[in-house]
């Protein structure tokens, strides 16, 4: 961005009018709050239902009878699960569960290990090879290795799917913009829909097992793979294209030659979003009865052992790295160019050497029983180790929970009353304690100023459309809590992002703690925050800031990193001390970085509603949480989880319109050098430049 | 060079390799005992046990899934699930048993009365309660909070942020069906009831309640494994009649006692297999179940083991059931 148009656009905003609009819109709406407090505001008890919550139910009565009726149907849902089933068993039998007529599985730990050092080694870089065994061998070391293996099964199994199906919708949807068009509605509805509306149905027809758990896990998986794919195509440059064309290639041969090839990085990235994003579903699936980490992590929870269901979420958390990494590192040599002969020649010996020791250690696992089963002890040199790290983890964890318990409940409490007092609360009268139709005028009118005419349609289209689920109170009172958490996730996001983008060091020190915020099973941390901070709306929004936080700060860090290094030299130069660096240079040139911060902090803390209304926060969240438990609030859940979706798709569809008016302000139009329209980053989980880590999904069940 | 370091290697591997039990002696007296138990579970076959998610359940399940493996022989496959699904998995054909049944009438409708797919095995012997809870502490000190009629005097000792000015009521996991929020109504009680949404959040907020001697107003339940460690006080609400509560919105009477009972699929009711006859005998108490439960939470035993232990210990009740 050149100094001029900064400039242009610095004189765009100060442009009187639109600020001072907003300004009048507010007031008037406190004044309508205030004035009308508690009218209108279409409150809907717990337990009432409207018309449209009945008819959900009887449907999905409906659909339940109609199952054992449609043969054609049957015998095809049939062949998919049997199917899914041979495969997530075949991948079980081979490193987690003994197949008929062995005590072991196929492949033991040592086998497992070396084979997975080995080919993170070959595709990626040793550094990885490294970092994969040390973690595969500490999931051992903590007691957890069966588990952990049947997590892995599970979760690769449904990525090898989730890959088959969403790679060629990907191809599809970057090279057909009306297919894109079709694509993208759906892929928000599969990312934000909460997971709890359709698990019990689909196992009507998947029936219980791992075939539903694969499926489940899919509908979550699939969208990050086939969006950055489409994104990656898209962003090959046009010039490059054109070229292509003129040199009389086909359609097929270009996407051979040119698309699929430039676009392979991002297409890598989305592979490993689509990863960690299977990964994320292991708590929810062992509702169904996967076996795995997850059932270990609800089993602890329903005994409140803190302890080691922390042990048993740091095990993901480790599975979740080591395979963050390992794609990351696949993805960039993928970016590499070719090597000089004798540097091949070495590398190939290197391999094949490589190949030929872990296949040793592979026939090994199969033979001896200390190379198959992860030894809780061993004898070295006649002295008795004891080999395991989980009792101590649990304990530490324990003893660290029951302090803060006792000592500093009554500080946190008082903070989570100060804050619920003099942000929460107010802000929630606001939303959901005004008439209906002075709330909704309301949020128009800023969505009009703020992003222009087209944008105010789409607000207004998704504000009616949350009316029609019939819980508009519950949804007003859920975005209050939103604001406040995207608000925590941006301070945040910018505090943290900015050291972090400032300085490596940093960098290398607080990115594993973004990565375990982001995969930890929201359970693990919310026992504690629950003794801190009771069951309450302060609770929810405390867990969606440690969910959402790291992807905030992962991108603001990018973004600050990616600041020319000759403008802040330049600046540097002028005399400009680190804070005038920051703020009048480095967060401004940032903009772009710092809008899609917002976006996908909003998006991240709308994904933990769910597990907000398991700790106290009410409204939708336990709308659907209630619905997934008792069959007659099911259409009543089934509403709102699409009213959380329609909160996600606005918020989505204004701020990037908010977005793109001001950019379009500094630049003058809103095209790419292509001439088509920028791509939409809609609700998927982009990563700019380097890999945001794991997504994990919303929702979390404790045991009833 | 690097072949001869590789050599190396593998020597070294090799000779530790030689050190230490193969999998072939392992499995061959694996398949011994696999084998043996094979031939007695023709008889019995496999029974598809739904446990569903509270560790009272998980004793329940434990208890019987080891009287079934070790003196009947069957093979049990439990299959962990969230009750909704448990009773969808009798129709699909997939969960033949469940041990703890809370009321669901619902689901009894949609399953047995009009699908016909499973059927009422009885009571397990253990009573449900469910009801209002204090604290120990604030049983001990304020004896009158027992009764709902002195709710009122202490409504703003019990206000949080979260119950607008009013008392909290606290309740927990929607699995369980409540009247609270018309109880509050029709009693003309000063509380706001606030949904936790789990049995964690509740459990950690009494646990809380009593550490830090704060007051507390919840929804609970027993037999609940957290009474083997916080004995709750229960709140008398207005006796339960018959019929008492037939109107949701105008309940003013406390929640029904509930006799938990099983529920078994039709098809491996009527199949005739010592699984289903022991599952029909299957029964025991309160206090049997808190034993189990215990062994499980507190000692951290496996299921197998809490089982194994209680079943040692009680002779008489599981010779009663095999009868």
């Amino acid at each position: 961005m050149t100094t001029a148009t900064l400039v242009d656009r610095e004189r765009a905003l100060r442009r009187p009018g639109r600020p001072l609009l907003a300004a009048a819109v507010l007031a008037g709406w406190v004044i309508l709050a205030v004035v009308l407090a508690g009218r209108d505001t279409l409150a809907l008890g717990p337990s009432d239902l409207t018309w449209l919550h009945l008819r959900l139910n009887d449907l999905n009565d409906a659909v339940g009878t109609a199952r054992g009726h449609d043969a054609l149907a049957i015998r095809l849902i049939d062949g998919v699960r049997v199917g899914v089933d041979a495969l997530v068993h075949g991948l079980q039998t081979l490193i987690a569960e003994p197949p008929a007529g062995r005590p072991v599985p196929i492949i033991g730990w040592l086998g497992v290990v070396a084979l997975a050092t080995y080919l993170t080694g070959a595709l990626g870089n040793l550094k990885v090879a490294g970092l994969t065994a040390c973690g595969l061998t500490f999931l051992g070391l903590q007691g957890l290795w069966t588990e952990s293996m049947d997590t892995l099964a599970l979760t690769l199994s449904a990525v090898v799917l989730s890959l088959a199906v969403g790679l060629p919708i990907g191809v599809a949807a970057g090279v057909n913009d009306r297919f894109q068009r079709l694509v993208t509605p759906l892929l928000d509805i599969a990312q934000t829909m909460p997971t709890f509306v359709y698990l019990a149905p689909l196992t009507l027809f998947f029936l219980i097992g791992p075939a539903s758990a694969a499926i489940v896990t899919m509908v979550y998986a699939t969208p990050p793979v086939i969006r950055l794919t489409a994104h990656g195509i898209r962003a090959v440059p046009a010039v490059t294209v054109e070229a292509a064309t003129s040199l009389g290639t086909t359609g097929r041969q270009r996407l051979r030659t040119v698309l699929l090839p430039m676009a392979r990085g991002t297409v890598v990235l989305g592979v490993n979003q689509t990863i960690m994003a299977a990964l994320s579903m292991a708590t929810i699936t062992a509702l169904i009865d996967a076996p795995g980490l997850g059932r270990a992590v609800l089993f602890s929870l329903e005994r409140q052992d803190v302890g080691s269901s922390c042990n048993q979420g740091l095990a993901i958390v480790v599975l979740a790295v080591v395979l963050d990494r390992a794609t990351t590192a696949a993805a960039a040599r993928g970016r590499g160019g070719r090597r000089p002969h004798r540097a091949a020649r070495i590398r190939l010996t290197a391999l094949l050497g490589g190949a030929f020791v872990t296949l040793w250690l592979v026939q090994l696992s199969r033979t001896y029983l200390w190379a198959a089963r992860f030894p809780a002890r061993s004898t070295v040199g006649g002295v008795d180790v004891h080999l395991g790290v989980g009792d101590d983890i649990a304990r530490a964890t324990d003893a660290a929970t029951r302090w803060m318990s006792l000592h500093a409940a009554r500080a946190t409490g008082e903070l989570k009353d100060g804050v619920t007092a003099f942000l929460v609360d107010p802000l929630q009268s606001l939303l959901a304690g005004s008439p209906w139709w002075a709330t909704g005028a309301a949020l128009v009118a800023l969505a009009a100023l703020a992003a222009g005419a087209h944008a105010a349609v789409t607000a207004a289209v998704g504000l009616g459309l949350v009316i029609g689920t019939g819980l508009w109170a519950d949804a007003m009172t859920t975005l209050a809590s939103t604001v406040v958490a995207t608000i925590a996730v941006m301070v945040l996001g910018l505090a943290f992002g900015v050291w972090m983008g400032r300085s490596d060091r940093v960098d290398r020190v607080v990115r594993p703690l973004l990565d375990a915020g982001q995969t930890m099973p929201a359970f693990v941390y919310l026992v504690p925050f629950l003794a801190l901070f009771a069951a309450s709306r302060f609770t929810a929004i405390i867990a969606a800031v440690v969910f959402a936080a790291p992807v905030a700060v992962k991108i603001v860090a990018d973004g600050i990193r990616n600041v020319p290094s000759q403008t802040v030299e330049a600046a540097r130069a002028c005399g400009s001390g680190t804070w005038q660096l920051i703020v009048k240079v480095q967060l401004p040139m940032a903009r772009p970085a710092l809008t899609l911060a917002l976006n996908q902090g909003l998006i991240y803390v709308l994904s933990m509603v769910v597990v907000g209304g398991l700790v106290g926060a009410g409204a939708l969240g336990y709308d659907v949480v209630a619905g997934f438990s008792q069959g007659f609030l099911y259409g009543k859940g089934l509403a709102a989880g699409a009213a959380i979706v329609l909160l996600g798709v606005l918020l989505d569809r204004v701020s990037q319109a908010a977005a793109r008016s001001r950019t379009s302000i500094a630049s003058g139009r809103d095209r790419g050098p292509s001439g088509r329209t920028r791509p939409s980053f809609a609700l998927g989980r982009y990563r700019p430049q380097r890999p945001l880590g794991p997504v994990r999904p919303d929702q979390e069940e404790v045991p009833t | 060079m690097t072949r001869t370091w590789m050599g190396a290697l593998v020597v070294a591997l090799g000779l530790t390799g030689c050190a230490g039990a193969t999998i072939d002696n392992a499995s061959s007296s694996g398949t011994g005992a696999a084998g043996s138990s094979g031939a007695r579970s023709a008889a019995c076959g496999t029974v598809n046990l739904a446990v569903n998610p509270w560790v009272g359940y998980e004793a329940d399940a434990a208890v019987y899934a080891y009287v079934a493996k070790t003196k009947l022989g069957c093979t049990v496959v439990k299959k962990n699930l969230k009750e909704e699904v448990s009773w969808q998995g009798f129709s699909t054909g997939e969960v033949d048993l469940i041990l703890e049944n809370w009321g669901h009438t619902d689901l009894v409708k949609k399953y047995i009365t009009d699908q016909k797919v499973a059927v009422d095995l009885g009571q397990t012997g253990n009573k449900g309660v469910i009801g209002w809870y204090v604290p120990p502490w604030l049983a001990k000190e304020h004896p009158d909070l027992l009764d709902w009629k002195n709710l009122n005097t202490y409504a703003d000792k019990f206000t949080t942020s979260e119950s607008g000015g009013k008392g909290q009521l606290l309740d927990g996991d929607p699995s369980y069906v409540t009247n609270d929020a018309a109880l509050v109504k029709n009693l003309n009680l000063k509380f706001k009831v606030v949904y936790a949404g789990s049995e964690a959040a509740l459990i950690q907020a009494f646990r809380q309640a009593e550490t830090q001697k704060t007051w507390l107003l919840g929804y609970f339940y027993e037999p609940q494994w957290l009474f083997n460690e916080l004995t709750l006080a229960h709140v008398k609400l207005p006796a339960y009649t018959e019929g008492c509560d037939a109107d949701a919105v105008k309940v003013a009477c406390d929640y029904p006692p509930y006799d938990l009972n099983k529920i078994g699929s039709a098809r491996f009711t009527n199949s005739g297999t010592p699984a289903a006859a022991l599952a029909k005998k299957f029964e025991w108490t309160n206090d049997d179940q808190n034993a189990v439960s215990r062994s499980i939470t507190v000692d951290k035993l496996s299921d197998d083991a809490a089982a194994k232990k209680w079943v040692d210990a009680n002779p008489d009740k599981v010779k009663a059931w095999l009868s």
